[in-house]
């Protein structure tokens, strides 16, 4: 059987299918390998809380299997980002202001997942309210890389990623809003997929900006990706945009054939601010591309140097009206020490919230103001339209569009934390696809020469998740044969 | 001094449907505290919105009734507040696409008929209630059952110049919602509520000066609303005497009416007035209204109250009371408009269903919707009646039990037995003639031939149609022949 830790979610399930090992061997190691890093000098601190009651979970789950009433995915663990709610679970976003907070609901995509015997093991860490690049935002304290434990995992879902990568779990769920998932996992080796918007329900993931918000999936392996899309995906009736798309056959997935596909590399994403050696990784990923048959091509895509200035007035005004809500009246954290109910509110939020939470509040009400709104939000919005437009006409002529994930390798724990402006550059390469609603995966690539992790980023067509998935699933492939 | 009153009208209506505007939480008023909430309407972490489609077609409904253009697509936008009734700390309401605009509504004015332009007419959802304990505790709580009731705003142009024009106007919205059967319009309960906004345009010196706005709130009767309108004209001349301040000088200002005193008092000052940051609402995409529920709804309007009191008297000669009472809701003048048909006497049907009908439904507490009779039995009845077979005290019986079991009119009176004749007196007379006429069977059965009184009841029974109680005319006859 080999060790536990480490293999896929895919691969558990067939030796689950076979009986080869129990959902109890499985969470147990999976556990082990949680707790023997917790005794580490500096842990990866990439679960929050790491739920005690999984193992008693895997028994159920074991005796499920046994009498013929399991699920699909029945005693498998997936760990889960603190922003997305399972039932009577804690979810605080990772922050101060929703500690005590129990979830009184699941998440659509969790229970769509429970149904099918999911075990949710654990909370992983995150930026607050998934606003960061780093993981470094939290009131847990940052997530480390585990490939070089100086390093920043990327974020917000850092904590996802660090546990995927570090054989805490063999899968786990992030969110994206403007790279979220793809970021951390391209920082810390894995895949990480962003569906399109409305393929996966919103509902019971905490808004931070709605119009672009979309839980993704993290795993070192495609097909894992696919298979949680497959069960998770499809109109929810709860969420009012939610498509109703039919991933059902997803997995598993086949190799794609690229011979003659072509794709297209963004001028503005692969040449001036792009890192020396993402550099390197990305000729390199385009000659295996040549080698398959496929074309990539540089064009010219100008909208996309305004994608980050269109993204921080966008998600911020959302988020300010989404974390309106937070205000010590009815759940989470409540300074009750003030006079009145402007105090309440005002000493509430000044508790509750970090600094770079309060920054987005203030970007948010600001450009939502009256005199300003034309000036900043309906602009944005406007450019947005025109970028969808010209990004799905490139979509029409090309397969993919290719870049790097980030501009930049991973770089080292709190080197960015003092300089918003340039933490805010980090998702220069992630941002267009939630702005234009598009699916993207991150794919490892390759490393730095100091063996750092680099992903590569390909975006497809709306709904075009299949394509997408098999391209990774064709990478992954060369990767297991050795050839890379 | 010479001067015009001027008064613009916004009213809120909430809506009858069955659930709440955005979650399938019951809608109704009352009930025990926080027992009517869900996660969406309790605007938890995740939770999102999801449009009641009832709410559209009845927002469609109104706009139509009031004349207004209906929107091809309509969109949603937050109006971002903080209050403790306010669960998400934002509004959804309706900014620059709302779902009617333009309409009009005629009222009757001491001068004739008046139209009062409707600028337009949007939908929002109803905050929670805030309830200040008066115990001397300072505590305050919240009721969130009314949060997330849908409600229609309707907002006129200023073309009213009386108190009683407003209270017409706002008689006149509340009889068109009430007949469509889309709110109940209690002001008592808060299922309609009017804020005025009022100021007076001064004419001296052959100039126009125009006193500071008031929008006056908490009106909460229609006598309330006048009260509070003609104190403000007072207050207004008072204080246009005293400082002579203009719109321009102090802009608008919220007064609150107080219904003990008789007065209103500032609430809020211009400066202090809120900037909403409205947005486009990202949890709803808008809603398209197709052409085929436009007229699907323009249908369901038909005609108004106001002119089919007028058809009810000209086209039956019904008195005005009779016409208004029927007039006042769609489904009981379709149900009288269906027993009248074919009956000569529509007078009597309109004064049977008012009395009958509308006592019987007051009495099971039933509404005219869930009436099960149909109206053809009713006119069956009058006719039953007409002919003389019952009389109309025992018709009330009848109606009683049909209205009950639902039974024919016929049946009933058929199993009742109450077509017999019973009545000695009139049975006397039927005995008497059939003597008369046949004077040899008569002979023939004092000679002692039985079987004569056979062929004598025979007679009885041809002469009543059937209608004699047998036991009761045999005895007559046996008696009447042994006097003989």
């Amino acid at each position: 059987m080999g060790q536990i830790a480490g293999k896929s979610l895919t691969e558990l399930k067939r030796l689950l299918d076979r009986g080869e090992v129990s959902a109890l061997e499985i969470i147990t190691s999976f556990k082990e390998q949680y707790e023997s890093d917790r005794k580490k000098p500096v842990p990866l601190n990439g679960y929050i809380e790491f739920f005690s009651d999984a193992e008693e979970l895997a028994v159920k789950a074991d005796e499920a299997r046994k009498t013929g009433t399991s699920g699909i995915l029945e005693g498998l663990p997936i760990a889960v980002k603190d922003n997305i709610l399972i039932s009577s679970r804690k979810a605080t976003c990772g922050s101060a202001i929703l500690q005590g907070f129990t979830a009184p609901y699941s998440s659509t995509v969790v229970e769509r997942l429970m149904n099918e015997g999911i075990i949710p093991v654990g909370r992983t860490n995150m930026d607050e309210f998934a606003m960061g690049s780093t993981c470094e935002y939290s009131v847990y304290g940052s997530s480390k890389n585990p490939v070089n434990r100086e390093y920043v995992t990327g974020g917000s879902s850092g904590g996802s990623a660090a546990v995927v990568a570090s054989g805490q779990a063999p899968c786990a769920l992030g969110s994206e809003t403007g790279g979220s998932v793809r970021l951390p996992a391209s920082f810390c080796g894995t895949y990480g997929f962003k569906p399109t918007y409305g393929s996966l329900s919103r509902y019971g993931l905490v808004a931070f900006g709605s119009s672009m918000d979309q839980i993704g999936v993290i795993s070192g392996d495609p097909d894992d990706i696919a298979l949680v899309i497959s069960v998770a995906s499809g109109f929810d009736s709860n969420d009012f945009t939610s498509e109703d798309v039919d991933f059902s056959a997803l997995f598993p997935l086949k190799r794609m054939r690229l011979k003659g596909k072509k794709i297209a590399i963004p001028e503005e994403l692969s040449g001036e601010g792009i890192d020396k050696e993402v550099g390197i990784v990305l000729e390199r990923f385009c000659s295996w591309l040549r080698s398959e048959g496929a074309v990539p091509e540089r064009v010219s895509m100008p909208l996309l140097k305004t994608t980050v200035a269109m993204y921080y007035i966008i998600a911020p005004a959302e988020a300010s009206s989404n974390l309106a809500r937070y205000d010590g009246v009815r759940y989470g954290l409540r300074d009750i020490t003030g006079n009145n109910l402007e105090d309440l509110y005002v000493n509430t939020r000044t508790k509750g919230f970090g600094d770079e939470v309060k920054r987005r509040i203030f970007l948010g009400n600001y450009v939502l103001s009256a005199g300003y709104y034309d000036a900043y939000y309906k602009k944005a919005m406007q450019v947005r339209y025109l970028l969808k437009k010209e990004l799905n006409r490139i979509l029409e002529e090309y397969e993919y569009i290719l870049s790097p994930t980030s501009p930049v390798p991973p770089f080292k724990l709190g080197s960015k934390i003092d300089n918003p402006l340039s933490m805010y550059l980090t998702d220069i390469c992630t941002i267009f696809a939630n702005l234009a609603l598009l699916p993207a995966v991150s794919i490892p690539a390759g490393t730095t020469s100091d063996g750092l992790p680099v992903g590569m980023q390909l975006t497809g067509r709306m709904f075009g998740e299949k394509g997408l998935l098999r391209a990774a699933k064709t990478w992954f492939l060369k990767g297991r044969r050795g050839e890379i | 001094m010479k001067y015009e009153v001027v008064i613009g009208c916004e009213v809120h209506v909430q809506l009858l449907t069955k659930t709440k505007a955005f979650c399938s939480c019951e809608n109704r008023f009352g009930g025990i505290p926080n027992t009517r909430v869900c996660p969406v309407c309790l605007g938890l972490p995740g939770a999102l919105p999801v449009v009641n489609q009832k709410m559209i077609e009845d927002a469609v409904l109104a706009g139509l009734a009031l004349n207004c253009k209906v929107a091809s697509v309509t969109g949603f936008d937050r109006k971002n507040y903080m209050y403790p009734d306010l669960p998400k700390g934002y509004q959804i309401s309706q900014y620059d696409m709302p779902v009617c605009t333009g309409g009009k509504l005629d009222i009757e004015t001491g001068d004739g008929k008046k139209s009062i332009r409707i600028i337009r007419l949007h939908m929002e959802e109803d905050a929670g209630k805030n309830l200040h304990l008066e115990d001397g505790s300072g505590l305050s709580y919240v009721d969130f059952n009314r949060c997330g009731t849908p409600l229609l705003e309707i907002v006129s142009e200023p073309d009213m110049r009386s108190p009683l024009e407003a209270v017409s106007y706002v008689q006149g919205i509340r009889e068109i919602m009430k007949y469509l059967g889309i709110s109940d319009c209690n002001m008592e309960e808060g299922s309609l509520r009017c804020d005025a906004n009022i100021n007076l345009w001064i004419y001296e010196d052959d100039k126009r000066y125009e006193t500071p706005i008031s929008e006056v709130k908490n009106m909460n009767s229609f006598k309330a609303m006048r009260n509070a309108l003609k104190y403000e004209i007072k207050r207004q001349l008072a204080e246009w005497g005293e400082k002579r301040l203009t719109l321009t000088d102090t802009g608008k200002v919220t007064r609150g009416y107080n219904d003990r005193t008789g007065e209103t008092v500032v609430q809020r000052e211009k400066e202090e007035e809120a900037d909403y940051r409205y947005f486009p609402e990202p949890d709803l995409k808008p809603v398209v209204i197709t052409k085929d529920l436009e007229a699907e709804m323009g249908k369901r309007v038909g005609e108004l109250p106001a002119a089919k009191r007028k058809r009810f008297v000209s086209q039956y000669g019904l008195k005005k009371g009779a016409a208004s009472v029927l007039a006042a809701s769609k489904a009981l003048s379709d149900y009288f408009e269906a027993a009248a048909k074919g009956y000569r006497e529509p007078v009597k049907i309109a004064s049977w269903i008012i009395t009958e009908v509308g006592g019987y439904l007051n009495t099971e507490g039933l509404t005219i919707e869930e009436f099960s009779l149909p109206p053809e039995n009713i006119t069956k009845l009058m006719e039953i009646v007409d002919s003389g077979i019952i009389s109309s005290k025992i018709a009330k019986k009848v109606f009683a039990r049909m209205a009950g079991s639902g039974e024919s009119p016929d049946t009933i009176v058929k199993k009742l037995k109450l077509n017999q004749i019973t009545d000695r007196d009139k049975l006397e007379g039927f005995v008497a003639e059939v003597m008369k006429e046949n004077p040899q069977s008569v002979a023939d059965f004092r000679k002692g031939k039985d079987h004569a009184i056979k062929f004598l009841m025979g007679r009885i029974m041809k002469l009543t149609k059937g209608r004699a109680n047998p036991q009761v005319a045999a005895a007559i006859l046996r008696e009447k022949l042994g006097d003989g």
